[in-house]
């Protein structure tokens, strides 16, 4: 079936005749409007401050092992003649592999605090400097993709990151039974919360996705409904103090995470589901003793791109997944087995839309004089230039929303070109 | 004062100063609402929760013998490696195979110390959510809460997580309506934060036992963990947060540099390992210290031990800063997201004026006209919202089970706040679809459970006096029966807010 509408089609054919170039209309134009709509990007939200020497570390740079000493890592996962990725991250090498998953290993906010708190607020609200904006960049993405046709967004957990909070009522979902939208409570609440611009929106949305939710696990047989929270550790607000005394806490740990991954990927493939997600790991913070922390922290975000990767299945060439973090930390090891709070990580592309190619921006080296006050890996790329990047070049937003509506003060920064 | 006033305040003294009313509360807060809650404060500070007389130097010590016990267990394991007898195919036997097995995960010593930690939390958790939903000293609880999540401490590490009730009782509840600088002493340096953030293993790059440890073959002792015996020195986590998340604030005017020097001053904090003879209790090694004086913020400190560290939180609690930073976070979680600034400046002016006396500062908030906007601003989080519907209901949960899996699921895991800066308090953070959910099917089981023979209008005029809106009063009245009344005023837009 073409979907493409008969006003898209005299668009284009005035546009050819009145000579303009494929280059002035923009991706836009030359993309049919259906395969647009089935374009989807998620954000995976890493907390804590995530290693990036440890997601992909440059094992064939020449100081890196004198720097890192006990935390070297030995059996990574080759990527080229200098990087390679953590031994846990299986899935992502092999999709690396395969040309759809690249690093960015020099990246960072444009904030330098090296606070938790505002590093975050700064990687979600997409803003030049802390408190300046309260909505979250991906929720202006969609407040811009909306104008032009439905465009829906989801936050996989119990609480909404900030990354999607703002203008436009984005759904949450979170494992647990499911509710008939039907019964009477809950009509009898969206009566009572009609004026209520907090309580009434949101009780809409959740009862849409629950109904969403019930087509899902009907369509996958999937264990969409569990009995209780994943048992995962590592999942905001869900890090359970017993998982961390039972052994096989890192087994369920994995298990919980891809079943979220498929889970989202199941309200994706949806008719009508959401085209835009975001989900947050937490637990990344790994001052003392980092090696098994990292070790378990990134086999819960394998797992969940293992299980996006799998449930998407065909819609997975329609894809592109970002994984990052408010920052990096120290390039050296610091006196507890672990490391302090830096400034440049490592981002992660994935997706089936991705073309394959190396590395994202440049690599500094871990010379001690390329070091960034002398202690951390040295930023080569704002974050918001790979954001923007995706967002030009796969969602076909542009310039003018990019810069006015989504990253307000950020013409300075170029989008990342040749992503997809 | 009129009457409606009178009533009004006294809703707003149980509903936003308090954890929401109990039957019959709103009446007896009596003629001047305000008189009752200044009435809560006192200098002996917060209520115990009824847990026990458990400190945590025996938490710490039961959890230590747990690791070994598992460590011991985990070699034995590896060690064994005889073959499994032959399966005959038989299914009796195969059964018997799996009692014994069973049998063995019993006796497991492993097992049986982790299921007695984990129970031990779950009733730290269960007598505080006990205390709060059955306290007549609501504001006082608040309070007391306020200081436990502005210095948290967390479940998310293992070690933690077994004292964190035993912290609140012994750092914070003590000392919440005291000088700020003896809640932030005692805060600071509680085995529980310096397990939390990784001070126990900090050690100064100059000290004695750094260079011991820096000797070929050497590093046994000091009460470290194996993996730290490779690499000594600093680690400037707890440094970094008490400026940032417990006294000046991100903006406080430290720099990276301050950080450090800090990290510095107070290597040698630490609790009692095994050869120490007093395990998990906070001891100053010297041996670990890193000797000289330290510059932090424009302030030099000579050197001092232990003392160095007394004097750069007691400087740090002194500043403009840290009173600005805390009253925010106050009047934000009494009365608004975005606190009215002449509030702010009130709960300033006592703070300063008092030299950081907590009871000032509180007795400075009930005064602010700003607290008592009819208006309710404020989004419960989960924790508030479980506790206000056990005391709408007039009791109290029983056991673990009742409260830890819908928090959980809401969000707010038991003792289990996601980082240093505690759980956030804004209503963006709770009120999100997935949550409004599963608040509404908490309500309905609850309401299942505890309304019985009584009448939810009535409950509902008591756990809401004056705050009871009219759409929701008729929604009450119009309900099928009791639970779906019940439930319905759980959920009404005036329950969830405060």
């Amino acid at each position: 079936m073409n979907a493409m509408t008969p006003s898209r089609r005299g668009l284009l054919a005035t546009a050819a005749g009145f000579g303009l170039t494929v280059q002035f209309l923009g991706v836009p134009a030359l993309a049919a409007d259906a395969d647009l709509a089935r374009r989807k990007v998620v954000v995976i939200i890493c907390r804590g401050g995530m290693d990036g020497l440890s997601v992909a570390p440059p094992v064939g740079d020449p100081d890196y092992q004198a720097l890192r000493g006990e935390l070297a890592l030995k059996d990574a996962l080759p990527l080229d003649g200098t990087f390679a990725l953590h031994p846990q991250l299986t899935a992502a090498h092999a999709l690396a592999k395969a040309g759809e998953a690249r690093i960015a290993p020099a990246i960072a906010t444009p904030d330098r605090a090296r606070s938790h708190f505002e590093a975050q607020d700064v990687l979600e609200s997409g803003a030049a400097g802390v408190y300046s904006v309260s909505s979250g960049w991906l929720n202006r993405a969609v407040e811009v993709l909306q104008a032009r046709r439905k465009t829906d967004a989801i936050s996989i957990g119990p609480t909404a990151p900030l990354i999607l909070r703002g203008k436009v009522q984005t759904a949450s979902w979170s494992p647990g039974r499911t509710v008939d939208a039907e019964a009477r409570l809950p009509t009898l609440l969206a009566d009572l919360y009609r004026d209520d611009p907090l309580l009434g929106p949101a009780l809409a949305r959740g009862l849409a996705t629950e109904t969403m939710a019930k087509d899902v696990a009907a369509m996958t047989a999937q264990p969409v409904s569990m009995t209780g929270p994943p048992g995962a550790a590592g999942f905001t607000g869900a890090t359970p103090m017993q998982a961390q005394l039972v052994r096989g806490a890192a087994q369920q740990g994995r298990e919980a995470s891809r079943v979220l991954g498929t889970s989202l990927a199941g309200f994706m493939r949806e008719p009508g589901g959401p085209t835009v997600a975001a989900i947050s790991l937490d637990g990344f913070d790994s001052h003392a003793n980092q090696a098994g922390l990292i070790a378990t922290r990134l086999a819960a975000l394998d797992a969940v791109i293992d299980g996006l990767h799998q449930g998407l299945g065909p819609e997975w060439k329609n894809t592109v997944v970002l994984v990052a973090t408010e920052f990096g930390r120290t390039a050296r090891v610091n006196g507890t087995a672990g490391t302090d709070h830096g400034t440049a990580s490592t981002a992660l592309v994935l997706g089936g839309a991705l073309k394959p190619a190396g590395i994202v921006g440049d690599w500094p080296t871990l010379k001690a004089s390329a070091l960034f006050e002398n202690r951390d890996v040295a930023p080569t790329l704002d974050m918001r230039g790979l954001f923007k990047g995706v967002l030009a070049e796969h969602m076909a937003l542009d310039k003018a929303a990019l810069e006015q509506v989504v990253f307000p003060q950020s013409a300075a920064v170029r989008p990342v070109a040749g992503l997809v | 004062m009129a009457l409606a006033d009178r009533k009004m305040l006294a809703a707003i003294a149980a509903t936003r100063f308090g954890l929401g009313a109990k039957p019959g509360e709103i009446e007896a807060t009596g003629r001047d609402p305000k008189a009752f809650l200044k009435s809560q404060i006192r200098p002996t500070g917060a209520d115990l929760p009824a847990s026990g007389t458990v400190s945590t130097g025996q938490r710490m010590e039961a959890f230590r013998d747990y690791q070994r016990e598992r460590r011991e267990l985990r070699a034995e394991k590896a060690a064994d490696v005889r073959p499994a007898a032959p399966s005959t195919g038989d299914p009796a036997q195969a059964n018997m195979a799996e009692a014994d097995a069973r049998r063995a995960r019993n006796r497991d010593p492993v097992q049986q110390i982790g299921n007695i930690l984990r129970q031990d939390i779950g009733e730290d958790f269960t007598a505080r959510a006990q205390l709060a939903s059955t306290t007549d000293a609501a504001f006082r609880e608040r309070w007391a809460m306020f200081w436990a999540n502005h210095f948290t401490v967390s479940a998310t590490k293992a070690i933690t997580g077994t004292v964190v009730g035993p912290f609140e009782a012994e750092a914070i509840r003590p000392h919440v309506f005291g000088r700020f600088v003896d809640l932030l002493g005692a805060a600071e340096t509680h085995p529980a934060m310096l397990t939390y953030l990784d001070q126990i293993q900090s050690i100064g790059p100059h000290s004695q036992a750094a260079e011991f440890l820096r000797r070929p073959g050497r590093g046994a002792g000091f009460g470290l963990q194996p993996a730290v015996q490779r690499s000594a020195g600093l680690n400037e986590n707890l440094a970094r947060e008490i400026m940032e998340l417990h006294t000046v604030g991100v903006n406080g005017g430290y720099s990276q540099a301050d950080v450090t020097e800090f990290a510095r001053a107070m290597t040698g904090l630490s609790i009692g390992g095994p050869r120490d003879g007093n395990y998990g209790t906070p001891i100053f090694r010297p041996q670990a210290h890193e000797p000289g004086a330290r510059m932090i913020m424009g302030v030099s400190y000579a050197p001092a031990g232990k003392e160095q560290t007394a004097e750069i939180l007691s400087d740090l609690a002194a500043k403009p800063a840290t009173a600005r930073f805390i009253c925010t976070k106050i009047a934000r979680h009494f009365v608004a997201d975005d606190p009215p600034p002449a509030l702010v400046a009130r709960l300033q002016a006592a703070w300063t004026g008092s030299g950081g006396e907590l009871a000032k500062v509180a007795e400075a908030l009930i005064d602010a006209p700003e607290a008592w906007d009819p208006r309710p601003e404020k989004f419960k989080t989960p924790y508030e919202y479980l506790v206000s519907s056990f005391r709408a209901a007039g009791g109290a949960p029983t056991a673990f089970q009742q409260i830890g899996p819908i928090l959980t699921a809401l969000g707010q895991k038991p003792f289990s706040a996601p980082s240093p800066k505690g759980w956030p308090e804004d209503a963006q953070s709770w009120a999100a679809p997935d949550a409004i959910i599963k608040r509404m099917q908490f309500a309905q089981s609850f309401s299942q459970n505890v309304v019985r023979d009584r009448d939810p209008r009535a409950l509902a005029a008591d756990a809401l006096g004056e705050r009871l809106g009219a759409e929701t009063a008729k929604a009450i009245a119009r309900a099928e029966s009791r639970p779906e009344g019940f439930a319905l005023l759980l959920m009404s837009p005036e329950f969830q807010r405060r």
